[in-house]
């Protein structure tokens, strides 16, 4: 696929819509952190300033079963320790750019604009740095302002959502979503199955710690299977 | 209820330590090259992560203690196969919708 004309509309564009999941995640939080008995500033300091939100779930759902502070906090910090492996999945991608837009790209580093932005990076792998950067931001103009805003509608709505709803379900739709296109080779399909597989067989695990064995278990798969087939390959080609 | 100063110690210590977990292979290596096997190894994480994020939210919900209920099974699995045929929006149209269905049939 040739660079986009316009990387930062192109990044926009194709982040759009995940608007449809945003949307309700956000809101959803907003809901269910008012029903936790916050107050609306502190819902929106918590979006400002963590800006993740499986995470904010989690440490709300702790403190709200009477977990210590700290427990809550390392619970929470597991959930996003995936983004260090999001961190290191840019730096061939990012790693050139000035400081300041690495800084910001980090503070605004969420499931949507890693997945959709990796993918775009693969498919066009001519594209400069300067190109990159702009995608990224573009994609994080779509989902930032939305995680904002929707977060203070749900917060002002408060219970005003009926539980029967579900929209729970929002939460586990969205990763789903954001895993689909990712699925595009036999190794990819291989390493979402063996995270799948590790991670029930880790459940007893505490505090999230089935998700990085999970993670890394499935990254060891997938890259093995990659050589694998390719040296089949190879040697398809000599015969 | 949540006490005011566990709520923002937790909020202030969250911030900072998931912007340092974000900022670190981008801030720390910046331009340096990364070597092949990492590489390799680093074009998976997207396709480890989020299973692992999906399957305990979809079997263990906690809106329902834990419970596994066929609804929600359903409904994922039908979310993944339209995500794989249609992209994104379809994966989120087929799932709440087949949610929705199974809960009124079941």
């Amino acid at each position: 696929m040739p660079p986009p004309r316009h990387p930062f509309r192109a990044g926009f564009r194709d982040c759009l819509p995940f608007v449809l999941i945003v949307i309700p995640f956000s809101t959803l939080f907003g809901v269910v952190a008012r029903d936790a008995g916050l107050d609306v500033l502190q819902v929106m300091s918590m979006s400002v300033i963590v800006i993740a939100g499986a995470s904010q779930f989690t440490a709300l759902a702790l403190l709200q079963d009477g977990a210590p502070v700290f427990v809550a906090l390392l619970a929470a910090l597991a959930v996003n320790l995936r983004m260090a492996m999001y961190s290191a999945a840019l730096v061939p991608h990012l790693g050139a750019a000035p400081l300041g837009a690495r800084a910001l790209a980090a503070y605004l580093m969420v499931d949507q604009s890693f997945a959709v932005a990796v993918r775009r990076y693969e498919d066009s792998p001519e594209m400069s740095v300067s190109e990159k950067t702009r995608y990224y931001f573009g994609c994080m103009a779509v989902v930032c302002p939305i995680w904002y805003g929707c977060t203070l509608a749900g917060a002002l709505m408060g219970r005003a959502i009926p539980a029967e709803l579900s929209l729970d379900f929002a939460v586990p739709v969205c990763f789903i979503a954001l895993l689909a296109p990712l699925l595009r080779s036999l190794p990819h399909l291989f390493a979402a199955l063996v995270s799948s597989v590790v991670t029930i067989a880790l459940a007893g695990l505490p505090w999230n710690l089935g998700l990085p064995v999970a993670a890394l278990a499935a990254m060891i798969a997938g890259a093995q299977a990659e050589l694998v087939l390719r040296r089949r390959a190879r040697k398809e080609g000599h015969a | 209820m949540i006490e005011d100063s566990a709520f923002w110690s937790l909020t202030l210590a969250l911030g900072l330590g998931t912007f340092l977990i974000r900022f670190s292979f981008l801030g720390l290596l910046g331009g340096r090259q990364l070597p092949d096997w990492l590489l390799l190894h680093l074009k998976y994480v997207g396709v480890a992560v989020f299973p692992a994020l999906i399957v305990p939210a979809v079997l263990w919900p906690a809106a329902l203690g834990g419970e596994t209920e066929a609804p929600r099974v359903i409904a994922a699995l039908l979310a993944v196969a339209a995500g794989l045929r249609f992209g994104p929006v379809g994966a989120i149209t087929a799932g709440l919708a087949a949610l929705y269905a199974a809960q009124a049939l079941l």
